[in-house]
């Protein structure tokens, strides 16, 4: 019995109420007619194409950069790097290769430049992160006005210039990974093998690097800065490390998300994106200064599971889809659980 | 010995530093308003029409300042209480002032009760209020939307149809605010060189500036500028700390819902989803431009930033499609200019904060050197 008790306090009764709410709506599905090998596909795939983003947020809150609200940076990194593949001329497989490649540059400068930034306003991460993404998102708008860009798929077709809002993958990126090796069970159950094993591959290199000499430093750096110092870690190196590695890992996410949902979304599409990769990390379990591998794998399945469930399942009870109001209510209040537990306050 | 003291040059950067944000925009509006082409008789309409309008809502920010809790990115809570309000009296067909008066009626409750709430949990995550404020905001939007869009309808009666969306429940997109459309402006509107002044609006607002004041100076305000400069020697000294900080915030969003009435009496149109989301970032974008920064805010500030603010916001558009032959690239840049505005300011305040920390310690070694000498 305490045993119990041990475990359901430290996986914390947010945790508890949507993992038992998203288990309430996998019971009912069937019920109700929603087809459950749809629903659990979706879900995967929803995973495959978020987990990237989730997973960005691991370094920083180790070093103790606190939440990633400045993800828009590095999926604006990756946006060029997927636009400039195209540009580029580069179809299919290798296109998506060639985007990963372009976009580390991008990834790596914004964040170097971020990191920079975040090491001058020490306490005050989280609120000028959330700015920094919202500003480069807002700068780059122009520049998608401006800058020469000129392959006939991407631009405005009566202008003759400047970059669409939304740009088809298809024929470029498209399914690269959720194609590779996909299984199919029966005749609704998908798994797309290829993107989740990307995902393994990414975190595998983002835990095997928290367990090397740098990782270390980083995790001592986020726990306890003062003994760090002591110990002769150079502590804005290892933070400004940690937010680039962010950065490119959220470059990197992107692309992983457009090659599955088939469209680049320029323009204000990044702007609210670094909350529902907030939320999903934090409902797996981290805090703003803890965060695992676990933690992402749990909270993104359980985020993308109820942003699955809830529409398919609430309107065919209620004929209502209220899905939306939910998605706001269950992330933003994971957020300021987080924010306000007193254990971390005292950082 | 006085190489610890500051320099002339030092004090000089201090000053631009101070007030980097509103210089720098000084110069965008002038280069705006050169190549916009605007005459200077439909940009002083502009302006008057815009500070009118946007002012209240401003100095509703100024109270959690005081109480050092930052800049609230929560007034979008009473933003949406005042919202309420108005889509009440508009169902009951009330119009004008006395529609008005009862829609601030009704949203001071709501506003109470969400202010009391919201600094609750500020209260819980000390250090880090406007990040918290600001999520509480996307938080609060949620159940808002779930009243508004699901509950209004079949469980709080709303009868008019043209409110009502067409399968039946929940409110319109927009809300035509016919019955108060510039109910308060139009009292005493008189003109002034060619431009029409919206009397009645500036007296309203005035009065809430010697209420300001007025405030500043009570046993309230001082407890709360005690409370603002240090927690624990507020309360050491016997302030209640968090019931202070609460207080600070209820008002702060009972006043924000009375100055998004009045914001949306000028307007004329609510929409319904957006118009609480996007004034709480004009409002704060237009307080740091005016020279405010995150503990430090005044009327005078207020009233800079919403000029220089709206200015740029007028003549962006055009100045861009002049420059670069691009509307749209205005309306983008306008776009940046806001949030770069509150990021730059952000970052400004937490490097002058490290900073003053180790200027402070510089003066007290100097100090303690000159007595020293003065020893011997």
């Amino acid at each position: 019995m305490t045993k119990i008790r041990k475990f359901m306090k430290s996986f914390g009764w947010p945790r508890i109420i949507i993992g038992l709410f998203l288990l309430s709506l996998f019971i009912i599905a069937p019920f109700v007619g929603v087809n459950l090998g749809t629903s659990l596909s979706d879900t995967l795939i929803r995973f495959g194409m978020n987990s990237v983003l989730v997973l960005a947020m691991v370094p920083m809150i180790h070093s103790g950069c606190g939440l990633n609200f400045g993800l828009p940076l590095g999926i604006i990194a990756g946006l060029l790097g997927g636009t400039l593949s195209i540009q580029f001329g580069f179809t299919g497989g290798l296109s998506f290769l060639m985007a990963i490649i372009l976009a580390t540059p991008f990834g790596l400068l914004f964040g170097w430049g971020y990191g920079s930034l975040l090491n001058r306003v020490k306490g005050g991460e989280m609120m000028i992160a959330t700015y920094v993404g919202f500003s480069s998102v807002a700068f780059m708008c122009m520049m998608w006005l401006i800058l020469p860009y000129n392959h006939p798929t991407m631009i405005w077709g009566y202008a003759g210039s400047g970059l669409r809002t939304t740009i088809s993958t298809e024929g470029f990126y498209l399914h690269t990974l959720n194609n590779f090796l996909q299984i199919q069970i029966g005749e609704k159950l998908i798994i797309p093998t290829g993107m989740i094993l990307f995902f393994a591959l990414m975190a595998f290199l983002v835990w095997a690097f928290l367990h090397t000499k740098t990782g270390t430093a980083m995790t001592a750096v986020g726990s306890n800065p003062v003994f760090a110092r002591a110990s002769g870690i150079n502590i804005d190196r290892t933070r400004t490390l940690s937010v680039m590695m962010s950065t490119w890992l959220g470059a990197i996410g992107i692309l992983v998300y457009q090659q599955s949902f088939g469209f680049i979304q320029l323009y204000m599409g990044p702007f609210y994106m670094a909350l529902p990769a907030v939320s999903a990390i934090l409902i797996g379990g981290a805090s703003v200064n803890k965060a695992s591998i676990t933690n992402v794998v749990i909270g993104t399945l359980f985020f993308q599971g109820i942003l699955t469930m809830t529409p398919s399942v609430m309107n065919s009870i209620i004929h209502t889809d209220m899905s939306e109001v939910i998605r706001i209510v269950v992330s933003n209040g994971m957020i300021l659980y987080a924010l306000t537990r007193k254990s971390e306050v005292s950082r | 010995m006085s190489e610890l003291r500051e320099t002339k040059g030092e004090k000089f950067f201090n000053i631009i530093e101070k007030n980097a944000v509103s210089i720098l925009f000084l110069i965008i509006c002038a280069v705006g308003i050169a190549f916009s082409g605007y005459s200077l008789g439909y940009l002083g309409q502009e302006i008057i029409t815009r500070v009118a309008r946007n002012s209240f809502l401003i100095i509703s920010l100024l109270i959690p300042i005081m109480a050092g809790m930052g800049l609230n990115f929560g007034m979008t809570l009473g933003a949406m209480a005042g919202q309420i309000g108005l889509i009440f009296i508009s169902d009951w067909g009330i119009a004008g002032i006395p529609g008005m008066v009862l829609a601030m009626i009704i949203s001071t409750p709501i506003s109470a009760l969400l202010g009391w709430l919201c600094g609750k949990i500020l209260n819980m995550a000390k250090g880090r209020e406007m990040v918290t404020s600001y999520i509480i905001g996307f938080f609060i939007n949620g159940i808002y939307q779930l009243i508004v869009l699901y509950g209004m309808g079949p469980v709080i009666p709303i009868k008019d149809p043209a409110l009502v969306l067409p399968r039946g429940y929940g409110i319109r997109n927009t809300v035509n605010l016919i019955g108060i459309r510039r109910a308060l402006d139009d009292v005493l509107a008189i003109r002034v060189f060619g431009l029409s002044v919206p009397l009645m609006t500036f007296i309203v607002i005035a009065l809430l500036c010697l209420f300001m004041v007025w405030f500043k100076k009570s046993k309230l305000g001082q407890d709360m500028r005690a409370v603002g400069q240090d927690m624990e020697v507020a309360r050491a000294a016997g302030i209640r700390v968090e019931h202070t900080r609460i207080v600070s915030i209820v008002i702060s969003t009972i006043l924000a819902g009375y100055g998004m009435i009045i914001y949306l009496q000028n307007m004329g149109t609510l929409n319904t989803y957006n118009s609480h989301m996007q004034i709480g970032m004009f409002s704060i974008a237009a307080l740091l431009v005016g020279g405010a920064s995150v503990n430090r805010a005044s009327i005078g500030n207020v009233f800079l930033g919403v000029t220089l603010f709206h200015l740029m916001f007028i003549v962006s558009p055009m100045a861009g499609k002049n420059l670069i032959g691009q509307a749209q690239l205005g309306e983008f840049f306008r776009v940046f200019v806001s949030y770069g505005v509150i990021t730059l300011a952000l970052v400004l305040y937490e490097i002058r904060k490290r900073r003053s920390r180790t200027r402070a310690g510089r003066l007290l070694a100097q100090d303690q050197l000159d007595a020293i000498k003065e020893e011997q």
